[in-house]
Parts: structure tokens; C-alpha cells; sequence
């Protein structure tokens, strides 16, 4: 048993660290915010080029660099940490998720090869009110066309490629599809958090060929929901960093604040909860990489469904309390300025309120740990 | 990153578990799951005839180096030794505070002749140790200690007079360790000395302290003019405040783990307690349910992450977190089990005070959140060492 980083693990993230650092400045997330895409192009192209994070997890063999999960959230809590506006989520944690877990086919290659060249993709997995679950009225294939709409789509309004999950009869399909033609029209939506854009896609009689399809049935069903416990995992990454530096903002803003003659870090008050968001904060990261470990074994098949979904409820939910509280202690500590626009940590509470709703808010994964602890088998 | 154990690791895990299944049986079967905290008054000959059933299978002191009697076990191995052994119910040990707090403290602060005569004692499982800290004024502010040690010339040995409290398992202990002041005109950390003094003496009085739960793991220990050979201080006179800290950093390690698989055990009694009286139905349980559930699983991931980086007795920042999250999770399981119960939380098994385990459990994990270390001084910590932040103010005292 290693838990903690090998060397290698701990370069990825120490490189990450400061690549973040050095692009993601508060007026560079500002400037992306406000821009088409809701991202910096030439930082895209360093990140794909440069870096090739967008290669991280694709096997060795496919021209990637074969590495797993816990390399690529060491990657995501660094965005996170910086609010990195950027298609990385919705193409490495989203789209190739997905990608990699389907068969062998042309279509598959084609998008794998899109992503390593640094074209950006995401999953669309939704209806037409965001909705993600069973109750979800997905986009659908009749007589050979896809029709209907999916809404808060992660990147949905830039990405070059879609991977769609699609209803055909009762059957979910998985297509990939490329948004370059008037069949299928797209908007960025306008949202609270403006660090993380989303956007709504309309499929208007787009007719499908046999080359669009990656699976279908059974498999597209199960692997659709391994992605969304990894986007889980993923998100929770990214909490980790916000929540890191929404305390170490706050940790340094106290310090230098004076009142009654003292530094506010001075009062127990404060101090106290400063400590509470630490013990959040580093509860959450180690559920964070044990579930990160537990991706990789799933994807190895060397851990069950049920273990991927119990670890990835554990950490999103942790992390999801963990940075929305950090976050408002943070506005809490900074006082009058804290609700301003122009300090930072308002940009961090609304990325956290917004990835504390993604894919389920904490009391539904604790009511599905209930349901696994009191109904059913517990992994 | 890697969750598993290697195949030698596993063997082990094996050897231990075939062992108390072969020993942990006939005369010991009925002390199983018993003696833990809060329950630490029960079956005490039974519990002392069991350290020396684990001794003589090898299975005390593991941790200890060989030249000491130990197996020199590596983190991991310890990691299983303490989950196996809570997972077979081993009763609550006589012998914890002698072997995971004094042994370790002896052998890096201890001269040759202090370690051979106390560590056989300890690695026999036949001598018991209780630590004499707190005072009625020395509290969370321990460096306020008043018990005073004076070297007596002419007998040569040391002469201990005050009042040590909150001593647990002090009736059955051979030794005390007192952290006493060896310079009256020092105060805080300096002055003071480490003494491992004999409790079977004219001088030593105890004293059992009553618990709200009715029963006594407890006492206060009184020392008038109680005697220590000169030989029986540890480190220097004025050095008794750095070996004091290091023996506590050894409280924080392995044994979090048996500690969880105990908690597993509670929580899986209120699991059984709400299917079956229907309050698993109820969505403000199943939330709260599943929230103690989660909240044990990363008490497990924040120990691994705090074992894998451990290095000797340093602390790391995974390590401060630890008391803080386990006594506020803990205590928050107690009122879980009484929500869960209740009408039936409030009727005792029988008069005068007989509490059934989870009524127990829940009056006792009070306890948790003061003992060791309060919740108020665990976030000064967490704030003054983790975090850099100003330190709290003294008083004139």
C-alpha cells in the first residue's frame, strides 16, 4: 500500500502547478470569461502542444502517453486551483472517457486522433433541461436522423466533437459527431459561474451514417455510466483545488487586515474556522485519490460498478461541501471586499456552487449510499 | 498510488488472522468485542491473561525493533495486524499504553539499563503502564503541571508530591509515567522531568472518578511524597517537556485503523437497529445514514494517506486532522444510534444503570471530543501549526 504520489505523479503535478500559475492569472481568467469560447486559444494550444495534457490518458499504443486517473485529477485540481477556463474537462474527462471505453471502430479512431492533434470534444448526455438521470429525455435517432436538444453541455456551444448519447427505440446509442454543419445548431448558455462555460445543442433531422455510430445497448449503457462516476471523480478534482485556494487566499488575506489594533488571524474566531475548512478540504482529497485509484482499477477491471459509484459519490459529495464552505468562509473572511467583483474568491464560490450541482447535489449521492448500504449490497 | 498489499503482506494478513482464531477462543470467548473504550472496566483478569497469551504467540509489541523482543513490523504490517484483530473482536488492551506509548519512548529516550528493566515487562504483556499528565489545573494547558519532583540527597532517590487526574486503568497499572516540575522557579514547558514511577507504594493513592455512563475507567492518582529511584527519570531533569510531546506523537499511528474497524462494528449495529425498527425508511436518517457511512470510509483514506507518509513520530498534515475528525464523526454517531432507537434510546437493560452498547457508546463519545486534546485545542493546532497563523495569547499566571 502507497498512498501518496510516486515522483512521477508529484512532477505531473508540480509542472501543472505552475503552468497554472503562470496562464491562469486573475485577469486571464477574467479576459477567457468574457471571451466567444469562454477560453484562451493560445493557452489551448500550449496545453496540447506544449504540455499534452489532452494525451495523458490515451494508451501508449494510440500515440498517448498511457498514464491513469490519478494523474489526470493531479491535473484537474491544479485547474481547479487556478478556475482555468478551458475545454480540457469536457475533453479529457468527458469525451475520451467515453471514447476509450467503447470498441474498436473508425469512428473512434477518428476522435482519438482529433484529440491527440489538440482538437477539443465533450459528451453530451442530457435533455433539453440539463436533466442527466433516468428520468432524462435524451436527443433521439428516427428514421435514421438525430432530433432534439441537450442543455448544460460542458463546453457544448465550442467543442469540435460531440460523442451523443442518443435514444434509438428504447435502445441508447453513442454516436460521435461532428457540430460543423447546419443540422445541428448551438448557443452558449449564460450562467452563474462564468469560469466554466455551458452550452445548449439542437439537433435538427441531422442524418446518421453507420460511421457516426461508436455502440449501442447494453455496453453504451454501461459505459455511459462509468463516465459519469469519472466526470464525478473529475469535478471533485477540481473542487479540491478551489476549496485549496479559496483557504489559501483567505489565509493570506486575514493576515494582513487590522482591526483593533491586531491582525485578524489573531482572533480564535477566525483561526477556528480556517481550521474547519482544512479538515474538509484534506478529508475530500484523500476520498479524492482513493477514488482516483478506483477509476483506474475499474478501467483495468479490477473494481466493480458498484465500488466505482459508492467511491465516486464519496468524494464528489465530500468535495462539493468541501469547497462551497471553503468558498463562503472565504467571502466570510474577507469581509466587505469579499463580495466585490473584484476580489477573486467570488469567482471561486460560484465555480463551486456550479460543480456542487453537477451530476447530482450531496444529499443524492447520500441517498444513493443509503440505498446501497440499506437495501441492496454494499462494495 | 496503489491500494493494494503485496502478496507477503497478505500472507501475513492470513498468519494473524489463523492465530486469533486459534487463540481467541474457549476462555477468552466471551471477552470478545469488549474492553474498548467506555467498556475498559470489564473483564480485566481475563483481558491481562489474554496480553500474555498474545506474548507468547509473539504478538505484543510487534512495532519494537528485534533487539527489544519485537518483529520490527513495518507500517503496513501493522496496518493488518490492528484490522485483523479488531475484526476478531479482540478485547480492549491492558497492555496499549506500556507498548504503543512507553516502548517507543523508552527505546529513543531510554538509557541501556532503563530498557532492560522495563521493556520485558511490557513485551511479557505481565507490566501495565497508565500516564500520569493531566491535573485538575493542567488540563489542555499541561504545561501549567504542578506536581513537583525533589531529588532527596540523602536517600537518593526522588520524592513526588500532587495530583494527577483523568488516569485511566491507574488500579491496574505497576507503573505511572508523571511528567512532574523539577524547578520550582520555571514555568510553562521548562523545569520539568519524565518519571516512571512504581504505584505499588505507601505514597500513591487512587482514587476511581464515576463517569456520566455510570461506571469508573477513570481515577485520580494522589502522590504524597511518593518515591523514584534516581535512575527511574527518562532524559534529563528540565527535558521532561520534549519527551513528554514525543511520547504523544506515537499515539497518533497505526492503531487508527483497529479504532475504525470498532467504529465499522457501531455502525453496522445501528444499520441492523434501523432496518429492522423501520427507520431506515425514514429520508432524514438515510441521509444521516449515509453520511457517517461516508464519513468512516475517509477517516480510513485520511489514515492511509497519513501511514503512507509517516515517518517516525513527525507530524504531518493529514496527521492533524485526524483527532478532530474522528471525535466530531464519533460523536455524531452516538446521537445517530439514539435517533435511530427511539422510544427504546430512553429504557436502560436493567436497574440501577445498565446501558446496552450504543446508549453506552453515545454518553460516552462526550468524551471523545475533550480527551487527548479538545475540538477548540485540536483547531488551534490545526491553525497555529498547519496553517501559520498567530498563536493564542497567554496569560499571567
Amino acid at each position: 500500500m502507497e498512498f501518496r504520489f510516486t515522483e512521477e505523479q508529484l512532477m505531473i503535478q508540480d509542472m501543472a502547478a505552475s503552468f497554472v500559475d503562470e496562464v491562469s492569472t486573475s485577469e486571464a481568467v477574467r479576459a477567457a470569461m468574457l471571451s466567444d469560447k469562454g477560453y484562451d486559444e493560445e493557452t489551448w494550444q500550449r496545453i496540447t502542444q506544449e504540455l499534452c495534457w489532452q494525451a495523458l490518458t490515451i494508451d501508449e499504443e494510440a500515440g498517448g502517453l498511457g498514464l491513469g486517473y490519478v494523474e489526470l485529477v493531479a491535473l484537474l485540481e491544479q485547474a481547479g486551483r487556478k478556475l482555468l477556463c478551458s475545454p480540457f474537462f469536457g475533453t479529457a474527462c468527458l469525451a475520451l472517457s467515453a471514447l476509450k471505453q467503447c470498441p474498436v471502430s473508425p469512428a473512434k479512431q477518428t476522435a482519438i486522433e482529433a484529440i491527440l492533434a489538440g482538437q477539443t470534444a465533450t459528451l453530451v448526455h442530457t435533455d433539453s433541461a440539463g436533466r442527466w438521470d433516468d428520468s432524462a429525455q435524451l436527443p433521439c435517432i428516427k428514421s435514421g436522423a438525430l432530433e432534439g436538444i441537450a442543455s448544460h453541455v460542458v463546453n457544448g456551444d465550442s467543442a469540435e466533437w460531440l460523442v451523443v448519447a442518443a435514444r434509438e427505440n428504447d435502445a441508447l446509442v453513442l454516436l460521435l459527431v461532428s457540430p460543423a454543419c447546419p443540422q445541428v445548431k448551438r448557443r452558449a448558455l449564460t450562467t452563474m459561474d462564468q469560469t466554466r462555460r455551458l452550452g445548449g445543442i439542437q439537433f435538427n433531422q441531422l442524418p446518421l451514417e453507420a460511421a457516426h455510430r461508436l455502440c449501442e445497448g447494453e455496453l453504451a449503457e454501461r459505459i455511459l455510466a462509468a463516465c459519469l462516476e469519472l466526470a464525478r471523480i473529475g469535478a471533485a478534482a477540481d473542487m479540491v483545488g478551489v476549496a485549496q485556494q479559496a483557504l489559501d487566499s483567505s489565509v493570506g488575506y486575514i493576515q494582513e487586515r487590522v482591526q483593533f489594533g491586531r491582525t485578524i488571524a489573531s482572533f480564535q474566531a477566525v483561526k477556528h474556522k480556517c481550521a474547519d475548512v482544512m479538515l474538509k478540504l484534506e478529508s475530500s482529497r484523500s476520498s479524492l485519490y482513493y477514488a482516483a485509484c478506483i477509476a483506474d482499477e475499474y478501467l483495468a477491471n479490477h473494481a466493480s460498478m458498484a465500488a466505482l459509484q459508492e467511491a465516486a459519490s464519496i468524494a464528489n459529495a465530500y468535495a462539493s461541501e468541501a469547497a462551497f464552505f471553503a468558498a463562503g468562509v472565504g467571502i466570510q473572511l474577507h469581509g466587505g471586499v469579499g463580495i466585490t467583483s473584484e476580489y477573486d474568491i467570488q469567482l471561486y464560490f460560484k465555480r463551486a456552487r456550479a460543480l456542487e450541482a453537477y451530476l447530482g447535489l450531496p444529499h443524492w449521492h447520500r441517498e444513493r449510499l443509503a440505498s446501497m448500504l440499506l437495501e441492496g449490497d454494499v462494495a | 498510488m496503489k491500494l493494494s498489499f503485496s502478496a507477503a503482506d497478505e500472507a501475513f494478513r492470513v498468519e494473524v488472522a489463523q492465530w486469533l482464531q486459534d487463540n481467541l477462543t474457549g476462555e477468552f470467548e466471551h471477552i470478545r468485542f469488549r474492553g474498548g473504550p467506555g467498556d475498559e472496566h470489564v473483564f480485566v483478569e481475563e483481558r491481562k491473561r489474554w496480553e500474555q497469551r498474545l506474548a507468547e504467540g509473539g504478538w505484543t509489541c510487534i512495532a519494537w525493533p528485534e533487539a527489544f523482543g519485537g518483529k520490527q513490523a513495518t507500517i503496513e504490517q501493522q496496518v493488518i495486524f490492528n484490522e485483523e484483530y479488531a475484526r476478531a473482536g479482540g478485547p480492549g488492551r491492558v497492555g496499549h499504553i506500556g507498548e504503543t506509548l512507553m516502548g517507543p519512548t523508552l527505546i529513543e529516550f531510554g538509557t541501556p539499563e532503563q530498557q532492560a528493566k522495563y521493556l520485558p515487562g511490557i513485551r511479557a504483556g505481565r507490566e501495565y503502564w497508565c500516564q500520569g499528565y493531566s491535573e485538575p489545573g493542567a488540563g489542555s494547558d499541561l504545561g501549567n503541571v504542578k506536581t513537583r519532583a525533589v531529588f532527596d540527597e540523602a536517600t537518593q532517590q526522588w520524592r513526588i508530591n500532587g495530583q494527577k487526574v483523568w488516569t485511566s486503568l491507574a488500579h491496574e497499572s505497576h507503573y505511572c509515567f508523571v511528567v512532574a516540575r523539577t524547578d520550582p522557579n520555571q514555568v510553562g514547558h521548562k523545569g520539568l522531568g519524565f518519571f516512571m514511577v512504581a504505584m505499588d507504594q505507601l505514597g500513591v493513592t487512587i482514587r476511581p472518578i464515576e463517569q456520566l455512563t455510570g461506571t469508573a475507567e477513570f481515577n485520580e492518582v494522589f502522590f504524597d511524597d511518593a518515591v523514584c529511584a534516581a535512575d527511574d527519570i527518562l532524559g534529563a531533569p528540565g527535558q521532561g517537556w520534549a519527551v513528554a510531546m514525543a511520547l504523544l506523537g506515537y499515539e497518533r499511528g497505526v492503531s487508527t485503523l483497529g479504532q475504525q474497524m470498532l467504529f465499522q462494528n457501531e455502525l453496522d449495529e445501528i444499520i441492523r437497529v434501523a432496518k429492522t425498527n423501520g427507520t431506515s425508511q425514514d429520508p432524514s436518517i438515510r441521509q444521516r445514514i449515509a453520511e457517517a457511512h461516508m464519513g468512516l470510509k475517509t477517516m480510513r483514506y485520511n489514515s492511509m494517506r497519513m501511514l503512507s507518509g509517516a515517518e517516525g513520530s513527525q507530524l504531518n498534515r493529514e496527521a492533524m486532522i485526524y483527532k478532530l475528525y474522528w471525535s466530531s464523526w464519533h460523536r455524531n454517531l452516538g446521537k445517530l444510534a439514539m435517533d435511530v432507537m427511539g422510544e427504546q434510546a430512553e429504557i436502560l437493560e436493567a436497574a440501577p444503570y445498565e446501558l446496552n452498547r450504543l446508549q453506552s457508546m453515545f454518553l460516552f463519545t462526550r468524551a471523545d471530543t475533550i480527551y487527548g486534546g479538545t475540538n477548540q485545542i485540536q483547531r488551534n493546532l490545526i491553525a497555529e501549526r498547519a496553517l501559520g497563523l498567530p498563536r493564542e495569547p497567554r496569560g499571567q499566571s
